[in-house]
């Protein structure tokens, strides 16, 4: 038997960061889903109520950091998934490179989306 | 010394019979984060839409949740959630090595909490939905 289960090699920076920002993501994810379902409910959200939250710069970083983290976290394991479903070759170059994009992508949207709620721009 | 595990392949659902608590708990984690990272792109770009102005905004937001449909795919995206969360903190602690003879009680644990979750927040999705 196996002394440590694990769908990774434990080595490597992916490796590392994936369980980072799991640690991250654990707590805000929940906090996300809290505040805006439950503190406040999602059927009572007004952009004014937005543009208050986010013209805090911690709310703002907070969730900046959340983008960041869920978009890393969310694409590395759709990589991980196919890598581990037999991709290689010239297939895995072209999807990482994809995701990448993508996700680099999603950054940036999700940022503009952001500064966009704070209704200072 | 660590040493990576080999499920075998997941395509053959054939063996689904001889699965074991780790297995499930390791499909539903895939699926779950496949959800979680599909809903990402499409919450972005429906807020890329709603954030033209305030009123826009406020009233896109507003028709989405006046959709019955909306309020229970939201009841499955926190089920959702709630397990990947959960079974993620099961993992976090896996790879630490901690607790690795109770993982399959940790998985059923997980899945006894999503439900729990998922039914007692169903009052508050549905408020004012009929």
């Amino acid at each position: 038997m196996a002394e440590h289960y694990s769908s990774f090699e434990p080595k490597g920076t992916r490796w590392l960061l994936q369980r980072i920002t799991a640690a991250f993501l654990v707590v805000v994810l929940a906090y996300h889903f809290m505040l805006l379902h439950f503190v406040n409910h999602a059927a009572d959200i007004t952009f004014a109520g937005t543009q208050a939250r986010m013209s805090q710069v911690g709310y703002f970083l907070t969730m900046v950091l959340f983008l960041i983290a869920g978009t890393f976290h969310g694409v590395n394991g759709v990589y991980n998934a196919l890598v581990n479903q037999g991709l290689d070759g010239t297939q895995q170059t072209v999807v990482k490179w994809l995701l990448i994009v993508a996700g680099t992508l999603l950054i940036v949207q999700g940022i503009r989306v952001a500064t966009a709620m704070t209704g200072l721009f | 010394m660590s040493q990576s595990y080999d499920r075998g392949l997941i395509e053959d659902f054939g063996r689904w019979q001889e699965f074991s608590a780790g297995m499930w708990a390791w499909i539903f984690h895939k699926f779950t984060g496949w959800v979680l990272i599909g809903y990402l792109f499409t919450h972005v770009a429906v807020l890329s839409t709603a954030t033209v102005d305030g009123a826009t905004y406020t009233a896109t937001l507003q028709g989405l949740e006046s959709l019955l449909v909306v309020r229970f795919l939201e009841v499955g995206l926190l089920a959702v959630a709630a397990f990947h969360i959960l079974n993620g903190i099961r993992l976090l602690f896996v790879d630490l090595g901690v607790g690795l003879e109770a993982q399959d009680k940790a998985f059923y644990a997980a899945l006894i909490a999503t439900a729990a979750i998922t039914v007692a927040s169903i009052p508050t999705f549905l408020l004012g939905a009929f």
